[in-house]
Order: C-alpha cells, then sequence, then structure tokens
C-alpha cells in the first residue's frame, strides 16, 4: 500500500471513512493461533459474540473459521468455547 | 458622525464582555487567579440568558480543555480562560488541541508559575506553551486585549489552529481603564456564523477524529501541522485590516514605537510597553534615537518582519518576563538573537530578565536599560549578555 505524503492527508488528525478499520490487518500482531476443529464445532458461536476483534467468520449462522488477517490471538474464543473446539497453536510450529 | 462608547471596565471584565458578543456555542472553564473574573462575570452572562451558551463547569483545566476539544471537534465555536498552574494543567490537551487542528480561543491572565507559589505577573505560563502549536497574541492594554479576543476569533477559524490572547495578570486584568468596545452588532457581523469543516455531530459524515498515527504517519501529521503556520502571518494582517475599518484601531504583526530612525531600541511585550513608551518619549524630547518593538504576534514568529524591524538598529535590549533556567537568555531574546543571525550588519544585542513574580518595572529601570543600552552603543561591547533586573542583589 502506497501511503501517502504529507500534502495529501486531511487537515488534522482525522480519518474521514467510517469503516475502515478492516484496512489496518493486525494479524501478524499473533503469536498464538486458533485452529477450529470443525468436527467438535456445535456452531453456538459464543466465539462470534466474545471476539473483540470480529474475527469469526459466519455465514448462514454457522462458524466458518476464523479471518486470520485481523485476529491478534487474544485466545478468548478458545476460552469460551464449550466443546473445547479451539486449540491455540504456535504460530512458528505450524 | 458615530459618537464613541467608552466604558470603564477591568481587563477581565472587557474580555468577559468581548465573549459574551461573540456568543460562543461552548465555554468550559474552571477558575484561577487573576483569570476567575472573566469566567464569573460570563457565567452572569448565562444565567441571565444573555448569551446562548452552553457553560460547561469543570473540576480541572485538564477537563476544561478537554471538553473544549471535544466540543470544538463536534463543531462548536468554543472558548475558555485560564492563568499560570491552570495553562500548565492544560498542557497535554494544549498539543491535541493545536495537532487535531480546532479553533479554540483561550485568553491567558499571565502569571507567574510555582514554586514559589505566586500570584501575579509574568509570562513563565505562556512561553511553557510556547511550542504547543497555539498561535499567541499578546496586549498591552485591556483594549488590545478586547480586540485581539474578537480577532482571534476570524483568525482560529481561518487557519484551523487554536488561538491563545495574551494580558499581564492583574496590571490589565485588574485595572479598570476606558475601554471602547464595538457594538454587538458590529461583533457579531465582524467575526460572522462558525462553519466548521466537519463536525462529529454530523451522522451523514463519519469521521475519526484524532486517531492513533504510528511510525508510518506521525510525521506526515506533524509536518502537515507545521506548514499551516505560513498561513498565519496573512490572515492575522488581514483580520487586522478589516477590524481598523470597523474601529479605526490599527493593529499588525507588531506594534513599532519611535523605531523608524532609531538607533536603540527596545523590545518588550504586553503592559510593560505602556510603561517603555513612557521612558521613550522622555528620552526623544532630550534628542536620544530610541524606539520600542512589541510583538504581537509571538506564535508564529514574523521573522522576516522583524528582521526587516530590527536590521537598521545598532543596539537591541530584549526585557524578558521569562526566564528558561538553564537556557540562554528569556525566551523573546533567544528568538530574536536568532532571527538576527543573517543580518549582514547584526546589532548588538543584550536580554533583561525582568519582573517576575509580579515584581514591579518602574520608569527608573526602563532608564537605566537605556543607559546600559547607551553604553552599549558607545563601546560596541556587550559585558552581560544576560541580565537581572529589579532583583536585590
Amino acid at each position: 500500500m502506497k501511503l501517502p505524503t504529507w500534502k495529501e492527508i486531511p487537515e488534522g488528525i482525522v480519518i474521514l471513512e467510517a469503516g475502515n478499520a478492516q484496512e489496518y490487518e493486525t494479524g501478524s500482531w499473533r503469536t498464538y493461533r486458533p485452529v477450529v476443529d470443525k468436527g467438535k464445532c456445535t456452531n453456538c458461536l459464543f466465539c462470534w459474540i466474545y471476539c473483540p476483534d470480529s474475527s469469526i467468520i459466519v455465514r448462514d449462522e454457522k462458524m466458518e473459521g476464523i479471518d486470520y488477517a485481523h485476529c491478534k490471538g487474544c485466545g478468548i474464543c478458545s476460552k469460551v468455547c464449550p466443546v473445547k473446539a479451539i486449540s491455540m497453536v504456535e504460530e512458528g510450529s505450524l | 458622525m458615530k459618537t464613541k462608547k467608552l466604558i470603564a471596565l477591568e481587563g477581565n471584565q472587557a474580555i468577559a464582555l468581548a465573549m459574551k458578543q461573540i456568543d460562543p456555542d461552548v465555554v468550559a472553564a474552571y477558575p484561577i487567579t487573576p483569570q476567575t473574573e472573566i469566567v464569573q462575570v460570563f457565567s452572569e452572562y448565562v444565567a441571565n440568558g444573555e448569551v446562548h451558551t452552553e457553560f460547561v463547569t469543570v473540576e480541572s483545566e485538564h477537563s476544561a480543555m478537554s471538553a473544549c476539544i471535544g466540543a470544538s471537534a463536534a463543531g462548536a465555536r468554543t472558548m475558555t480562560a485560564t492563568s499560570s498552574q491552570g495553562l500548565a494543567l492544560m498542557w497535554e490537551m494544549l498539543y491535541i488541541a493545536s495537532g487535531a487542528r480546532l479553533p479554540i480561543v483561550m485568553t491567558v491572565v499571565n502569571r507567574a508559575l510555582s514554586s514559589p507559589i505566586n500570584i501575579h505577573c509574568d509570562h513563565s505560563d505562556a512561553m511553557g506553551a510556547r511550542d504547543s502549536g497555539w498561535i499567541q497574541l499578546w496586549s498591552e492594554t485591556a483594549q488590545e486585549a478586547y480586540d485581539n479576543v474578537i480577532q482571534a476569533i476570524r483568525i482560529a477559524e481561518e487557519v484551523n489552529l487554536p488561538v491563545m490572547v495574551n494580558m499581564d495578570g492583574f496590571i490589565t486584568s485588574h485595572a479598570e481603564e476606558v475601554i471602547e468596545p464595538l457594538e454587538d452588532e458590529e461583533v457579531k457581523s465582524f467575526i460572522g456564523e462558525y462553519k466548521p469543516i466537519r463536525s462529529l455531530l454530523d451522522v451523514e459524515h463519519p469521521f475519526t477524529v484524532g486517531p492513533l498515527a504510528l511510525q508510518d504517519s506521525y510525521f506526515e501529521f506533524k509536518r502537515s501541522q507545521a506548514e499551516a503556520y505560513k498561513r498565519v502571518i496573512p490572515v492575522v494582517r488581514n483580520v487586522a485590516e478589516e477590524f481598523a475599518r470597523i474601529t479605526g484601531r490599527k493593529y499588525d504583526l507588531f506594534e513599532t514605537y519611535n523605531l523608524e530612525d532609531a538607533e536603540i531600541g527596545l523590545v518588550v511585550l504586553n503592559s510593560t510597553a505602556g510603561t517603555a513608551k513612557e521612558v521613550i518619549d522622555v528620552l526623544r524630547r532630550e534628542g536620544k534615537k530610541v524606539g520600542l518593538l512589541k510583538p504581537r504576534l509571538f506564535r508564529p514568529l514574523p521573522v522576516e518582519e522583524l528582521k526587516g524591524a530590527l536590521s537598521n538598529l545598532k543596539v537591541i535590549g530584549v526585557m524578558d518576563r521569562a526566564d528558561t533556567f538553564g537556557g540562554f537568555g528569556g525566551p523573546l531574546f533567544t528568538d530574536i538573537r536568532s532571527l538576527l543571525y543573517d543580518l549582514p550588519n547584526r546589532p548588538l544585542i543584550t536580554d533583561y530578565i525582568y519582573g517576575l513574580g509580579g515584581r514591579d518595572v518602574t520608569m527608573d529601570q526602563i532608564y537605566k536599560v537605556f543607559e546600559n543600552l547607551e553604553s552599549i552603543y558607545r563601546t560596541g561591547r556587550v559585558e552581560n549578555l544576560i541580565s537581572y533586573i529589579g532583583v536585590r542583589e
């Protein structure tokens, strides 16, 4: 991504578009990666409710996986999962 | 011909009157000596329904400036006032106001900083905020402070930067002075309606103010901010010209007094300039070529204009009502001395630190300053680059 020069940015410290946090990829911060075992998952969506970074991908009310471009690896999904379907795996070991 | 309306007001009351006539959307302020009366009188206007202002009483100056920042980002015309420790407590928020390019206008009634605790005039408060990105206007009299506050609204909103209007604590804030205010309608039409470039309350155009900007962006924001100050000087001049058309009172980046043919010049801020003018009148009658330059716009510093005005002098005395402990003379001195550096024939220059903590500065002291400057003129040598006057030795 080409970053703007000082002449191209708007006056004041502002971001003029709404809902663009998605453009900032925070996935590289992760030390532990949540890995889902879909065999155990009951699609209760606790992980989706608790994820602070909106990184649980849900389609048709089904948990479909994790958005690794934004997941910071906090591990909350793994903690709250009632059937222990999400395990935290060290990034380097994958 | 229109008759002049003259009224006797203390400096603080004059500022409160200016604020009443401006009728800002939001005022968030906390009382502190010697500024208290501004907020107190203004709160009466609010209570009496004479203004439409949302008046936010806060628990500290840090909160006052924080509330002003929020209000200004929401698109409100926002004002406040403070002094000394109050300004010091606002410190981190001052940088946020200027960085976010919010046109807040604040009167600072100049008072010494602790310690030791003191409530009287010096300029250490505003000088401590010198690099915070606030435009600084300085005022010799209550009339100038009143006029500066009204002009500050226009300046701030044209360049999207906050403005601090300075006047001397007690000397100007509490002394009764005959001033000629504008009519309410004149103020209203001079400042016009505030149209913010964007407002947080405009839900159709959501935006983020004050986000995190790390190694990849912080520098660009600050470089962009630095550029904004280049626009200030012409705006200050245009606003002053327009103001003169209404009032007949002329303002510029600085005032000169008998400076054109002077060989010895004094540079001094605020009320002491008035005392110095009296001394200059006496010395002029004795045939001495002495003059004065009183900065009005101190930030941004009008470097080229000051250079032009001071270049023909042989000797310059700078009077600083603030020290820079461990530094190289007062803040005014270091600026003036530095901007003269490129001149082919640099004037000799010396600094007098005076009046700290409200110590009276008398005509006698200023005569002595001119005597000292004359001796530098005769000998061509500066014995003491930085000296303290009016202190018990």
